[in-house]
């Protein structure tokens, strides 16, 4: 009798983890936060060290090609569940680990407490979000979707107030009407190809006949609709300002990554089903998602221009970085692939940093506390977080400002740091591919390229306002206290986004072989469905 | 039967998009659940339709197209569960929203005359 390697769990562990601690959670008395923020964060600092293990075995050769699959309940491919990590996988896997850390940290200090079940809640997150990363299932692709997003709609509402209600609302509306258009993609899909497993799709797809690769292209479009509503795209993300605004800072932060899970899916889902292999059905699509990229980034860099305050700002930031993922995939394909995740990478981090960062920078303006009164009212929490007591930090308007600085530095693609780095290279990647083809660039490099510098500059005219008018013109300025819990996840996420300007050469390294893997179809293919279940020996007559 | 199938699908989810653009609360959530029976039927229908088939082939080596598409019926199950679960969830947040806001305008707010 064989057994499984236990390392080969590790593959489930981000998955199950976060669910037995968010369960376990639930129990435990809201007044005893301190145990309930203790565990919570134990499993977040075990899932990074998951996720980190997980990045070096998936880039260490711990698996041919790159490739570790996990068949649930030890169904073969394609009949039961398959997860599946390959580099991209293990690199969203880290990415999460990292934010949702960092987040943990922040939300220590009062807005675990503005509300309930804030650390359970939180944990279903992870585990959609994980589960969205590693499953290669369509179906189950949806249920992690659907996890992912129960989650988020307690989340948006944590801390329970007018504004959060009303961004709520429409915000769980379009969701839910997007879940049914995944659920009709899933189905036709289903129809079509009489399959759900990715890799086993990339293997029909090219097979089909003219009408079911129709009914293939129906589906395929309908789940990308689903897929972009998570992703922001223009005309689908007008939910996105306004839910960004009002949620709570580390809520916010979290959607950042959100978003980047739509982007995701399009991303796994096209380039096997719709790669290079798929004969006819080559690059379906891929002209639509440039088109909406493009608007995307136009209408995100309109409304940073005229948005006001910092939230509903760093709603359409997320807007631009994905219409700009959308705009340079659909574009140029593969070729762009490297300097796009790159791009996805600092623009993350930043995102996620500008959005915990503005919740600290409103503390310089005095009337912040009614926010927070309101939810008090509506859910009778008798012990209102008190006034920070702890270690406060020194020199708090230095390190506000600069961190700010770092951010929008990264946001708008300005050098010295990240962003500057990935938009070079996006257009760097984008004109060489121009070239290879034939010698002449064709007009929508140039108009996208023009809109990816117009987007920039946008981002940098409006950060550049919100800064002055909140370091500079605000009058006397009253130097918030910051607590370290507050200030470390911040300083963390900008420091990453330095080291990645540093290590810019390891990480599209390591980004370029994680191209060369999905470029690898069949490989793909193969290992996933040739994955042996393990088989047990007959158990002898006489034991039965 | 096809056409029974299609024709209720097509009433269900017209009716739905319908009431989801309608302003009030309630007519949103009847809307998304009319939308829901749509989309599991739809689901259903396409491991094809099959009258009076066993779902699940008992023994090796039977024609596979004596027997009904077990995998759709699966996932609409599924897609039931996770359909009322998040609907009841949306319920329970209108509420909310009627107690705190007094309005059941999906904005929150009765619109300005």
């Amino acid at each position: 009798m064989t057994t499984l390697p236990w390392l080969q769990h590790l593959i489930v562990a981000p998955v199950l983890l976060p669910l037995l601690v968010g369960a376990l959670l639930i129990p435990i008395n809201q007044k005893r936060h301190s145990l309930k923020f203790a565990m919570s964060l134990t499993s977040g600092v075990l899932l990074w060290l998951v996720a980190i293990a997980l990045l070096l075995m998936a880039d260490g050769g711990h698996w041919a090609d790159g490739i570790g699959v996990y068949l649930a309940s030890n169904w073969a491919a394609p009949f039961g569940i398959a997860l599946m990590i390959d580099r991209l996988a293990a690199l969203m896997l880290v990415l999460t680990a990292t934010i949702a850390l960092a987040v943990l940290v922040f939300s220590a200090q009062r807005w675990d407490r503005v509300g309930v079940s804030f650390h359970s809640m939180f944990q279903f997150l992870l585990m959609g979000l994980n589960g969205a990363f590693l499953t290669n299932d369509l179906f189950n692709l949806f249920v992690f979707f659907e996890v992912m997003l129960a989650a988020s709609y307690g989340l948006v509402l944590h801390g329970y107030n007018l504004r959060r209600i009303r961004a709520g609302m429409q915000y769980i509306a379009i969701n839910l009407a997007a879940s049914l258009l995944f659920l009709i993609g899933v189905a036709l899909v289903y129809g079509a190809a009489g399959t759900l497993n990715i890799a086993d799709l990339s293997q029909r797809a090219a097979a089909l006949g003219a009408q079911d690769a129709w009914l293939l292209q129906v589906g395929a479009s309908i789940l990308a609709l689903a897929f972009l509503t998570k992703g922001a795209m223009w005309p689908l993300g007008f939910w996105l300002p306004t839910t960004y605004a009002s949620a709570a800072a580390p809520v916010g932060a979290m959607l950042v990554l959100m978003t980047k899970v739509g982007v995701y899916a399009v991303l796994r889902v096209w380039l096997a089903v719709f790669g290079d292999a798929a004969g006819a059905l080559d690059g379906f699509g891929l002209a639509a998602l440039s088109v909406g990229g493009m608007a995307t980034l136009a209408f995100g860099a309109i409304g940073m221009l005229a948005s006001q305050d910092g939230g509903r700002m760093a709603g359409y930031g997320a807007i631009i970085s994905s219409g700009t993922l959308l705009a340079v995939i659909g574009h140029s394909g593969s070729a762009v692939l490297a300097s796009g995740l790159y791009y996805l990478l600092g623009s993350t981090l930043a995102m996620a940093a500008f959005m915990l960062l503005i919740e600290l920078t409103e503390r310089i303006r005095p009337p912040g506390a009614a926010l927070i009164a309101i939810t008090m009212e509506a859910f009778a929490i008798e012990d209102k977080p008190e006034e920070p007591v702890g270690v406060g930090i020194p020199g708090s308007l230095a390190f506000l400002g600069l961190s700010f600085a770092a951010c929008a530095l990264v946001i708008s693609g300005m050098p010295p740091l990240a962003g500057f780095v990935a938009k070079f290279s996006l257009f760097h990647a984008m004109l060489a591919s121009a070239a290879d083809l034939d010698d002449s660039v064709p007009a929508s490099t140039w108009v996208l390229i023009a809109l990816m510098v117009s987007g920039g500059l946008a981002a940098i005219i409006a950060l550049m306002r919100l800064g002055v008018r909140t370091f500079w013109a605000a009058g006397a300025l009253t130097a918030p206290r910051l607590q370290v819990s507050e200030a470390a996840p911040v300083t963390a996420l900008v420091l990453l986004c330095v080291l990645l300007t540093v290590q810019a050469g390891t990480v599209f390294d390591y980004l370029g072989r994680t191209v060369d893997g999905l470029a690898r179809n069949a490989d793909y293919a193969a290992r996933v469905l040739g994955e042996p279940p393990v088989l047990r020996a007959p158990a002898a007559e006489g034991a039965r | 039967m096809e056409i029974v199938i299609a024709l209720a699908v097509g009433v269900l989810f017209g009716s739905g998009i319908w009431l989801i653009l309608r302003p009030r609360t309630f007519q949103l959530i009847t809307g998304l659940l009319l939308m829901s029976y749509a989309v599991n039927l739809f689901i259903f229908a396409m491991g094809r339709l099959w009258v009076d088939m066993p779902p699940i082939t008992p023994t090796p080596g039977v024609d596979p197209a004596q027997f009904a598409d077990p995998l759709p019926q699966g996932l609409v199950l599924t897609a039931i569960v996770i359909g009322f679960a998040t609907t009841a969830l949306y319920l329970v947040m209108m509420i909310g929203a009627r107690g705190l806001t007094g309005s059941d305008h999906v904005d929150g707010e009765e619109p300005h005359q």
